[in-house]
């Protein structure tokens, strides 16, 4: 048996898992990252249109600040995320932002000076400061009542990934590429790391380490049609499910991008509409307004992606071969615009559309984006229920997005939970918890179950079409656990579900080999990736409410008396069906508590403690002035983070003085 | 009407003492929008499910597809069946280790080019988290961006003249990294610096200049001019 040691075992490549592994390799811990492909080629490389920071730099910035950066968090959240980590993350954005501008991250910046935009289908001057030239500039994106959004042309995510990944190679981290995690190891109480497939010899390694980190992405692959990379088939969350004992969080709210282009699901950036760009209809008329009088193209994702289905369901989509889709407009921002900053997009439109988004209009559709839900952590990214078991960036839920995920706060959460859940990683390996106490029997016992188990799928014994097996689950994820859900579908898919799980596990097979052999690995993900789904769907039956992306068209009301709680899953060893319990979310200590989002008319069940809470924070509101003292007074959360980590973050019109102010 | 197209696959393990390298030859009718993912993925769920290729975004923005199709490399996701003729010939990119049919190690590559080239910024020190950014002009913002734009797909290094020849030369990846480095004044090395890792046979003074990876880069990245402008500049500093 080979078995590799390591102080922490980072499963996932992207930027989540390797500014984790940064900070650990920091703080003098021996890490290793295992990733599925070379780590530039990992899904954060396909963010397009910018992270979320409140520096506050550009005119159409000024004033913004942490407050305004996590109420827009919690409001985009529908209220489901949890107002401690979305604290954490609002104060930790512009760090982040920084420290990538120091690495190398080329940000666009300020020009001072006039300049133009188009906001509202409009031409319009904006005027940039003198003192602002120079620095990180934002554009506008959807839910936030500030441009806050930090790019880098349309390719964010690819200058992120590419200078995160160059420190970590300027930093000696091992990754070990083209490998795959099929099981963790664990005693039931405490997660020793991982049993790991090389995807080329197919040779089964023993990883074991003080901590593991899960931060393989999301689950998005599990429908048909996914703006997400191949590769995100929420094998993490597997991993963590079916441990049994760690539990997954709100795996039901998913969310749908409003602009993946039809038919091939590829995205193209929210930015086109930060940027002016426009909804239009098989008429060429513009309709969001109709709907979101106040935001109109700029609501929330959820928002827009159900106000055109709606628009579509009343006839107004454009027919196609590939079914209806609307019109996104961005020939009014121009030639000059686009060339500049929407380049990815020209790029999309050119190769998959073969049209040119300066003269056409670009057909899109929503589309699978996002998995809010994930691996439930504690806002240090740990599983309470598995020790040493840790897991940041979209695979984690530790709970930043709620039910709704802001545009812009992807990238910057993978970043700001790697800043973070790194230190509480090294914190805990070098505590006496982090000890390493695996016995290799152990070890061996897992890695002796995986071999057994793919020996047997391997000899494929049996009848069942694994590829027609997965078109039936992407398509009924598409049809039933999509925008609109409803009872009695959900109900069905349910049941279909776990019928293809039971026949999942006996594939006929073509060949047999254990090494390279896309055959073997996409058999063995097959029921894991249906497993994922079952949660998904079981969350979304049971919760009676709509809230966020979650929108139950027999429950259209947020329903906070009985639901304001988060999903719990799990997966007993050796049971047919997940566990689903709830975890409420406590009022009585929310800084902002449960209110209207802005959106369509109100439709809510107030929960008992929400007005009571509104009161004492009025109250407060009213008695202190000061932003900081007010904040402290109404949730404290900074003892929360490292301490490194204290310090205000300065803007243009709130300096900090002297070092010593910095640490307050 | 829809044409019969046929993909003649080169197929080969490397691990299997009995495998022969050869050409697979797999029918399909093309589609609408057809590309050489949907081709691919196609003929793997509908033909042989032991075909080795690599995708990962789809979208030509991950540089995991990169092949030679019909004597060029390019990226199969974003390459449309209609732009080739009924007979397409895909063959793995040359210069990589072979992982089996169309799938090559560019990973690997890519990694010990950057460990030897040091192509990561150079730190004059640690960021100060809390405080306002370091300014930068705009448009070098945006000159280094355009720089940065790499994919590390490999078809550069497929394309080149030198690499078939030389084990060890960096590529035009190399030398484009490089220059984005040496554009970036958060990087704090001098000219002597880059001249210690790029001044040599293996890397600006081996390049033959025939510009294989400046005609087949899927980004359109500059690199004729980068290349020549390095190679001037690296000249001067190895006089001086």
């Amino acid at each position: 048996m080979k078995i590799i040691y390591s102080d922490v075992l980072v499963i996932g490549g992207g930027l989540a898992g390797l500014r984790t592994a940064i900070a650990t390799k920091r703080r003098g811990l021996d890490t290793l990252i295992l990733s599925l492909v070379p780590a530039k080629r990992s899904h954060s490389v396909a963010a397009q249109g910018g992270m979320q920071a409140s520096l506050a730099n550009a005119a159409k910035g000024r004033g913004d600040n942490e407050d305004v950066h996590f109420e827009d968090t919690v409001r985009g959240s529908d209220w489901g995320c949890d107002q401690l980590v979305a604290r954490m993350f609002a104060h930790m954005a512009p760090k982040a932002a920084r420290e990538l501008a120091a690495w190398g991250v080329p940000w666009n910046r300020v020009r001072a000076g006039a300049h133009e935009a188009v906001i509202n289908g409009e031409r319009v001057s904006l005027d940039e400061r003198a003192e602002a030239h120079g620095l990180i500039t934002a554009r506008d994106f959807g839910g936030t009542k500030k441009w806050r959004t930090c790019y880098t042309s349309d390719g964010t995510g690819h200058a992120m990934l590419y200078t995160v990944s160059d420190r970590a190679i300027a930093e000696s981290i091992p990754v070990h590429e083209r490998r795959e995690a099929l099981a963790l190891i664990h005693d039931g109480h405490r997660c020793h790391g991982a049993v790991v497939r090389d995807l080329v010899s197919g040779e089964l390694t023993a990883y074991l380490a003080r901590a593991t980190v899960v931060a393989t992405g999301g689950y998005g692959r599990i429908w048909g049609v996914s703006t997400n990379a191949l590769i995100n088939e929420g094998m993490g969350a597997a991993l963590a499910l079916e441990t049994g004992v760690a539990r997954l969080g709100n795996m039901e709210a998913v969310q749908f991008h409003p602009t993946a282009i039809v038919p091939a699901g590829i995205l193209v950036t929210e930015g086109c509409r930060g940027d002016g760009g426009l909804l239009r209809d098989t008429d060429g008329y513009r309709f969001m307004p109709d709907y979101e009088p106040e935001k109109k193209e700029l609501a929330s994702r959820d928002v827009v992606s159900r106000r055109m289905a709606e628009h579509m369901r009343k006839g107004k989509g454009v027919k196609s071969p590939y079914g209806e889709h609307l019109w996104l407009d961005i020939t009014v921002l121009g030639a000059a615009h686009i060339d500049k900053n929407l380049r990815e997009v020209k790029d999309i439109c050119h190769y998959f559309l073969g049209i040119d988004p300066a003269k056409d209009t670009i057909p899109v559709r929503p589309t699978q984006h996002y998995s809010m839900g994930g691996v439930r952590t504690d806002h240090r990214g740990e599983s309470p229920w598995l020790g040493g078991l840790f897991s940041c960036g979209e695979a984690a839920c530790w709970d930043l997005h709620g039910f709704n995920r802001l545009g812009g706060n992807s990238v910057a959460e993978t970043v700001v939970s790697g800043m973070l859940i790194g230190e509480y990683v090294a914190d805990f390996c070098q505590s006496d918890a982090g000890d390493l106490t695996v016995s290799t029997a152990l070890a061996r016992e897992f890695l002796a179950r995986e071999v057994a188990h793919l020996r047997a799928i391997a000899a494929g014994r049996g009848n069942e079409d694994g590829v027609a097996i997965r078109r039936r689950m992407e398509a009924i994820m598409t049809d039933s656990v999509g925008l609109f859900r409803n009872g009695p579908h959900l109900e069905a898919t349910v049941g279909e579900l776990a019928e293809l799980l039971v026949r999942s596990q006996r594939l006929a097979m073509r060949g047999h080999r254990l090494d390279a052999n896309p055959e073997l690995v996409a058999a063995y993900r097959l029921p894991r990736m249906l497993k994922i789904a079952l949660t998904v769907a079981m969350g979304a039956l049971a919760r009676t409410e709509s809230r966020g992306a979650h929108a139950r068209e027999d429950f259209p009301a947020r329903n906070d008396r009985d639901w304001l709680k988060r999903t719990l899953v799990r997966w007993p060893e050796g049971e047919g069906a997940p566990a689903l319990d709830y975890e409420p979310l406590d009022i009585t200590g929310m800084e902002l508590p449960p209110g209207v989002r802005g959106y369509g008319a109100k439709n809510i069940v107030d929960h008992p403690d929400s007005a009571c809470r509104q009161g004492e924070v009025d109250e407060a509101r009213a008695a202190i002035a000061d932003r900081h003292k007010l904040q402290a007074a109404l949730m404290p959360f900074r003892q929360l983070l490292p301490e490194r980590y204290r310090g205000r973050n300065e803007r243009l019109d709130e300096p900090l003085g002297a070092r010593s102010e910095a640490r307050q | 009407m829809t044409r019969r197209l046929t993909l003649s696959v080169f197929r080969h393990n490397p691990r299997d003492p009995a495998s022969v390298p050869r050409q697979d030859r797999f029918v399909l009718g093309e589609t609408a929008g057809m590309t050489l993912f949907i081709a691919l993925n196609r003929v793997r769920d509908e033909q042989d499910p032991s075909l080795n290729f690599d995708f990962v975004c789809r979208a030509g923005v991950c540089g995991s597809c990169a092949m030679v199709i019909n004597g060029r490399p390019g990226l199969a996701c974003r390459t449309q069946t209609k732009d080739l003729p009924d007979e397409i010939h895909l063959y793995p990119l040359p210069n990589f280790e072979l992982i089996g049919d169309l799938s090559v190690n560019t990973g690997k590559w890519m990694r010990g080019m950057s460990e030897r080239l040091e192509a990561w910024t150079h730190l004059a020190g640690e960021p100060e988290h809390d405080r306002l950014e370091t300014p930068m002009e705009p448009e070098l913002a945006e000159a280094i961006y355009e720089l940065d734009r790499c994919i590390e797909c490999g078809c550069c290094v497929a394309a080149c003249g030198t690499a078939r020849m030389r084990e060890d030369f960096v590529g035009a990846v190399g030398m484009n990294k490089l220059a984005r480095f040496r554009l970036d004044p958060r990087d704090m090395r001098s000219d002597a610096a880059f001249y210690q890792v790029v001044g040599d046979d293996s890397g600006v003074f081996g390049c033959m200049a025939l510009l294989g990876c400046h005609d087949v880069c899927p980004k359109a990245l500059p690199l004729q001019t980068q290349i020549a402008y390095l190679r001037r500049v690296m000249a001067r500093t190895g006089i001086l």
